[in-house]
């Protein structure tokens, strides 16, 4: 591919990918990302992994959480419940 | 398999009293009021505190919560509030490194900046080998090796779905701050899991 001026290499692209996806580019760089995109199936590429990086991120679930923790917050709710009803 | 319950269904569930459903809250939640507690507070016990104080809070409240905003948000406001106050003196003020780090190896370019060395699409290289447990603990373990804050501003980013001005909120970071952060972190992310997806680790 044959680059302009106001063309972005690869190197430069990925720093975009990101504000990209979420929509927080300014305009001009946003055009500028998808001039390349549309010419750079490397780029391409990275992008796509970048969205399954963000999709796989965001079906992790919660972290592990102690099972005595657990049991003692239960404890405390059932406490609360039996101590401190509102009334009718 | 059952579809898990939302939050407003559990949140009925603990008016009626209920300590399923409150449990589950507790299970879906309590990991990241300790991240967020601990963000502020600096000691793992002191998080934990704010983390348990919080839940009271919730109790207390549960009743006057008039969903303007989600519960996750209305929860880790209550948590980072309540941390703030308990940090106070102790907040660790470390610096945001914001150094320049490239997301991806200088190695992997020519000198004229384009990829010698391309990415393949994941779909191209997992080929429905891989399945979602594998990925889950490669994405659990880039996370656990990212540095502080990252990692907190990370998890509530992407794996939270916060937004970037409510995650900015929450931590007192500028949303340009987070923004870099969340490139970061999902840079690191992305290599770790090109890795396993080459069957490099698994």
């Amino acid at each position: 591919m044959k680059l302009g001026v106001k063309d972005i290499v690869c190197q430069e692209a990925v720093e975009l990918m990101s504000d990209y996806l979420d929509g927080s580019l300014s305009r001009r760089r946003r055009r500028r990302l998808e001039r390349h995109l549309r010419a750079c199936d490397a780029c391409s590429a990275y992008l796509e992994q970048m969205r399954a990086t963000i999709a796989a991120t965001g079906q992790v679930g919660p972290e592990d959480l102690d099972p005595e923790a657990l049991d003692g917050l239960v404890d405390l709710f059932r406490r609360f419940r039996e101590g401190d009803r509102p009334g009718p | 398999m059952l579809s898990p319950v939302d939050d407003p269904g559990l949140l009925d569930g603990i008016l009626r009293g209920d300590e399923k459903s409150f449990a589950e809250l507790v299970t879906r939640y309590h990991p990241t009021l300790i991240r967020v507690a601990g963000y502020y507070v600096g000691d793992r016990a002191t998080a934990e505190d704010v983390a348990q104080d919080t839940w009271v809070a919730v109790m207390r409240g549960v009743d006057r919560f008039e969903g303007r905003s989600s519960f996750k948000t209305w929860l880790l406001r209550i948590c980072a509030n309540r941390a703030r106050t308990r940090g106070t003196g102790d907040r660790r003020m470390v610096p945001v490194d914001l150094a320049a780090e490239p997301s991806v190896p200088g190695s992997r370019f020519n000198d004229a900046g384009m990829w010698s060395e391309p990415p393949t699409p994941f779909t191209d290289l997992v080929d429905g080998r891989l399945d979602d447990q594998v990925v889950a603990a490669a994405v659990r373990r880039a996370i656990a090796d990212l540095p502080e804050p990252h990692q907190t501003v990370v998890t509530l980013r992407d794996v939270e779905g916060l937004s970037t001005a409510e995650v900015a909120r929450l931590l007192e970071l500028t949303e340009a701050n987070v923004r870099v952060i969340v490139h970061r972190g999902r840079a690191r992310l992305r290599a770790e899991l090109e890795v396993v997806m080459k069957g490099g680790r698994s």
